[in-house]
Order: C-alpha cells, then sequence, then structure tokens
C-alpha cells in the first residue's frame, strides 16, 4: 500500500495539472472576447486569473469547485434547497433502499436457481443476456408510470436502483452459492446433513467472498440507477437533479460540485462494502 | 376475467411442462437447453399479454406487447433513423475510440512500473465512478449532436477497458518471458507474440463489458439534450407524451442492439482466442 502511494499522488497531482490548463485554454476564448470588447490588451497573467475565476466558465478550475463544493455543504443549512448536503442524502436514501430491495430480491433469487433446476435452466440464461440490455433506458419510463399511479417520491427511483443491483448480485450469488466443491458436498452428506443445513453451513458461507464482489458492483450501479432516475423528474431534488438543472442555467460549476460530491458519495459506500468484506472474512476465518 | 384465469393456466402448465424438462434424463441436451429458456420467455410475453386484456391495464401504464411489435412495425422508418444517430454514430464511434485509447494507453502503462502503480489505483477508483454524470458537461462542451454522445462514451468505456488491458497485458509468467529472451527476441517481438496474445481474453472480457456500457452511455447522454432524432431523445419525448407503446418498441431496439453488439464481440473472441480453455470442449 505505501509503495504506491508516491505514484499515486504523482498521478493525481499530474491530472490537478492538466485540469488546470485546461481550465485556462478552455476558457480564454470568454476572456478573449471580454477584453476585446472593453478593448484592453490581456496580458498573460491577466488572462490566467481571468479564466481561473469565470462566473460561467466552460470547464471550472478545481478550486472554484472546492470553493462551491464547502460553500453548499459546510456553510447552508442541511435543510436548505442549496445544500449539497440535502441533495445528496436524497440521492443516498434512494440509493441504500433501492440497494436494500435488489440486493435481497437478487440473494432470494440466487437461492431459488441453485435449489431449484427448473429454476436455473428456464431464468438462468434470461439473467445473463439482461446483462448486455442497456437496462438504464427505462428509467423515466418506470419513473412516469409510476407517478401516473399515483407513486411518487423516494420508492420509483429506489426501484430503478434495486433493477440495477439486482442482475449482478443474482449472477455473483449463484456463482458463490456454486463454489463449494464436490468433496465438501459429499462430507455434508456424509454427515447426513439435510439441505438447509448444507445451505446454511456450506453453501451460504462459502458464497460470501462472490458476495461482497457483487455488492460493489451493485451499490455502484445503485447510485447510478439513482442519479439518472432523477433526472425525468424534472429537475426537483437530488445530485442527478443539481446536475440536470446546472445543464439547464449553464452553472457549469454546479454540475462539477454534484459530479464531485456524486463520486465522493460513491467511493465512500464502495469502501464501506469493502471494510465489511474485510471484517466479515476475518471473522470468518476466509481472509 | 377469463384471460387473466387463462394466463395463469398458461403459467401453470409452461412451469409443469419446463420442470418435467429440466428434471428429465435428456436435460443436459443442448436443445433442451434451449428450450426450457425459450418457453419461460414466451411464457412472460403471453402471461403479459394476457393480464394487460385481461385486466384492462391503461396503456399509459403497461402496454400489450402485441401492441408494441405493431407500433415498432409501423414506425419502422423512425426507429431506423434512431438507431444510426445512437447507435452506429454515437455509441460505436466512442466504443472504438475509447477502447482503442484505453489499449494505448495500457501498453504504455504496462511498460513503466510507476505509471502501473500510480495510475491504475485512480483507474479502477474511476471505474466505480457514477461517470455518466460527465454527460450533461460534455454535452456543453461537444453540442447536442452526436459528438458529445461518443464524448460521454469514450469516458464511460475508458476506465473499465484500461484496467481489463492492463491486467491482461501482465498475464504473461516470468517463464514465459524468459523463454522469449532465450530465443533472443526483442521488446516488440516479445509484445506481438506473447503478451498481446495471452491479453486477449481480458482484452476481450473489457470490449464486452464496454458494449453495455457504450449503449448505456449513448442513450442516458441524450437526455440531456440531443437534436430530434435519436433512441434516448424519442424515449424521453414519448414519455412526455405517455406513448409508451414507442417507448417499449425503443427498448426493444435497444435490448436487441445491446445483445447484438455483445454477441458480435463473443463471436470474435471466439475466433480469435480459440486457444483459451474456457473456449474449448
Amino acid at each position: 500500500m505505501r509503495k504506491a502511494l508516491i505514484p499515486v499522488l504523482t498521478v493525481v497531482a499530474a491530472l490537478v495539472v492538466i485540469w488546470y490548463v485546461a481550465a485556462v485554454a478552455l476558457n480564454s476564448a470568454w476572456a478573449y472576447n471580454k477584453a476585446g470588447r472593453a478593448n484592453i490588451e490581456l496580458t498573460f497573467s491577466d488572462l490566467v486569473k481571468d479564466t481561473l475565476s469565470q462566473e460561467k466558465p466552460r470547464l471550472p478550475a478545481p478550486h472554484q469547485v472546492g470553493i462551491e463544493i464547502w460553500k453548499t455543504t459546510v456553510e447552508k443549512k442541511i435543510t436548505s434547497k442549496r445544500s449539497l448536503v440535502y441533495h445528496g442524502w436524497i440521492t443516498l436514501s434512494s440509493t441504500l433502499l433501492g440497494f436494500a430491495i435488489g440486493t435481497s430480491m437478487g440473494i432470494l433469487l440466487a437461492v431459488g436457481i441453485v435449489h431449484n433446476r427448473a429454476m436455473d435452466m428456464s431464468v438462468m440464461p434470461w439473467a445473463i443476456a439482461s446483462q448486455t440490455i442497456p437496462i438504464l433506458a427505462i428509467a423515466p419510463m418506470i419513473i412516469v408510470v409510476l407517478n401516473s399511479i399515483g407513486i411518487q417520491g423516494l420508492l420509483p427511483k429506489a426501484i430503478i436502483s434495486a433493477y440495477l443491483s439486482f442482475f449482478p448480485v443474482v449472477v455473483g450469488m449463484v456463482k458463490g452459492l456454486r463454489s463449494p466443491d464436490r468433496m465438501e458436498l459429499d462430507l455434508l452428506k456424509t454427515y447426513n446433513a439435510t439441505r438447509s443445513e448444507t445451505f446454511w453451513k456450506l453453501r451460504l458461507p462459502s458464497s460470501m467472498p462472490y458476495l461482497f464482489a457483487s455488492l460493489k458492483i451493485g451499490i455502484a450501479a445503485s447510485l447510478v440507477g439513482a442519479i439518472v432516475g432523477e433526472l425525468p423528474t424534472g429537475a426537483v431534488q437530488g445530485l442527478g437533479a443539481r446536475l440536470l438543472a446546472g445543464s439547464y442555467y449553464g452553472q457549469t460549476i454546479q454540475i462539477w460540485s454534484a459530479l464531485l460530491s456524486a463520486a465522493v458519495l460513491a467511493a465512500l459506500l464502495v469502501a464501506i462494502i469493502n471494510l465489511l468484506q474485510q471484517v466479515t472474512l476475518k471473522r470468518m476465518g476466509m481472509a | 376475467m377469463t384471460l387473466v384465469f387463462l394466463a395463469l393456466l398458461l403459467w401453470a402448465t409452461a412451469w409443469f411442462v419446463n420442470v418435467k424438462l429440466a428434471d428429465s434424463a435428456q436435460a443436459q441436451r443442448r436443445s433442451i437447453r434451449l428450450l426450457v429458456p425459450t418457453i419461460f420467455g414466451l411464457t412472460i410475453i403471453l402471461v403479459w399479454e394476457l393480464t394487460v386484456r385481461g385486466l384492462g391495464v391503461p396503456l399509459v401504464i403497461l402496454p400489450p406487447p402485441s401492441l408494441v411489435v405493431q407500433t415498432a412495425s409501423e414506425n419502422l422508418p423512425i426507429l431506423w433513423k434512431d438507431f444510426v444517430q445512437t447507435f452506429l454514430k454515437g455509441a460505436l464511434r466512442g466504443y472504438v475510440i475509447g477502447c482503442a485509447s484505453a489499449i494505448l494507453v495500457a501498453i504504455l502503462v504496462e511498460r513503466y512500473s510507476f505509471l502501473q502503480r500510480g495510475l491504475l489505483p485512480v483507474a479502477s477508483f474511476m471505474a466505480a465512478l457514477p461517470i455518466i454524470g460527465t454527460a450533461p458537461i460534455l454535452v456543453m462542451w461537444f453540442g447536442f449532436d452526436w459528438h458529445s454522445k461518443a464524448a460521454v462514451v469514450v469516458v464511460m468505456v475508458f476506465f473499465p477497458m484500461l484496467i481489463n488491458a492492463v491486467a491482461g497485458l501482465r498475464e504473461s509468467s516470468l517463464i514465459q518471458q524468459d523463454l522469449m529472451r532465450t530465443y533472443a527476441a526483442n521488446a516488440w517481438q516479445t509484445f506481438f507474440k506473447l503478451k498481446l496474445p495471452v491479453a486477449m481474453p481480458f482484452i476481450f472480457n473489457g470490449l464486452k463489458i464496454s458494449t453495455t456500457l457504450a449503449l448505456i452511455g449513448a442513450i442516458v447522454a441524450e437526455f440531456f439534450g440531443s437534436p430530434i432524432v435519436g433512441m434516448g431523445f424519442r424515449i424521453s419525448t414519448s414519455v412526455g407524451q405517455l406513448a409508451l407503446d414507442m417507448v417499449w418498441a425503443e427498448i426493444v431496439v435497444a435490448a436487441l442492439a445491446g445483445s447484438l453488439f455483445y454477441g458480435v464481440m463473443a463471436l470474435l473472441e471466439k475466433g480469435v482466442t480459440f486457444w483459451h480453455p474456457s473456449q474449448r470442449g
């Protein structure tokens, strides 16, 4: 881990430098335009100063985004509609609700698939094939349809999140529940274990690494689902709504700060599952 | 009500047939393995049709499949135009650019262990992020036409592809590399004759994952602004008009395009990595 620290920091620093250079380059057209109309000769230092402090830049500089995030998280009340924490919480709650629904349904279906041959042969090919389908495309329809039958708010977004996290969990969990090999299964047979005992004492414990691997994919997918689910509601609340509202009104700094907070949220969620995985697998003696 | 009852009956019969087929002695035969999911899929479509008609579900909630097929066949020119705009212009070009540049960067990364240690953690971090959120920014930079959609696709497929390609290029063992050295192979020969072929299963894995991402990217980017053509545009405007049959028709097209795209990649993989254990037998 320590070996990777210096190279990672170098790469991140290089990215930030590239970001600044790109900000100057992309915003210079507007700066020259302004200066030309005011009949001012623009020196290089003026140019840099102007490009890094525009109000609606093509590419906001990192510090502008940082200041915006600081302003909208720490300095605003959490209940304010301008607070990123508020919007982040909206997105997070539908992500988590959807993730919980999708994961539990996925695990249930996987258990069914492993224990029932007919279900395995009928459902599994479709579960795999459905991974090649751009499921996200139906997000607006789900929102509008549920809206028309009176379901609003958290649930429609959570359903999209659930749908996106469902299939990775099914596929991973089926693999995991099948991971015990012949010898282990035979051993339990010699113990005269019932099917449910085999499930609780062998199949479920040995599926844990697979489960956590797919949970990580699932939670990232859930977050994407919640964000996209917020688009068709007309940009009311949530990080997706901030993205859409920002793109309507050309508020690039707002878009970038919403984007960055979505990224931080995703990283946190994956990190939490990572931690859970490490603790669980350690307690089970698997890591 | 009779239709709903019929649907239940149909479900029970089909399930009974599938259970019999799955438990029969020939269950491992290829034809049975294809037949069972086909019966399942057809049953779902029929049950859907019958319940929607039987319960009189309004069109704005769920159109019956027959209506979707009818709408699709009546609007084939529109669907084709949307397909060309979103898939051929946006998704495919972005896919080619994104995957090609990711593979090139992977070759560079594989050469320098500093980049490997620095760039890989950053890349795998980026791959988990909701990159689709860059869509409004890229639409602002590249305009409403397919260029911005291709740009979104490039960003979306780049990181998963990079991770897979680098993992693949690191796959060759020390013994194999030593063997190349005893042959006096230079760096390029080692690359083309050993590293690249060994990396192919990983590269194709990345290419297959990216097919879905490319379609998603192109469609969702159109929600943020597009010319008046394209699958994402059609979906969002048809949803607004509550013309759900058209939405479903577009979804069918998207599903077909996604599966075909994936299928083509899987076929290519079969041809290129015929030597790999997963492709034999």
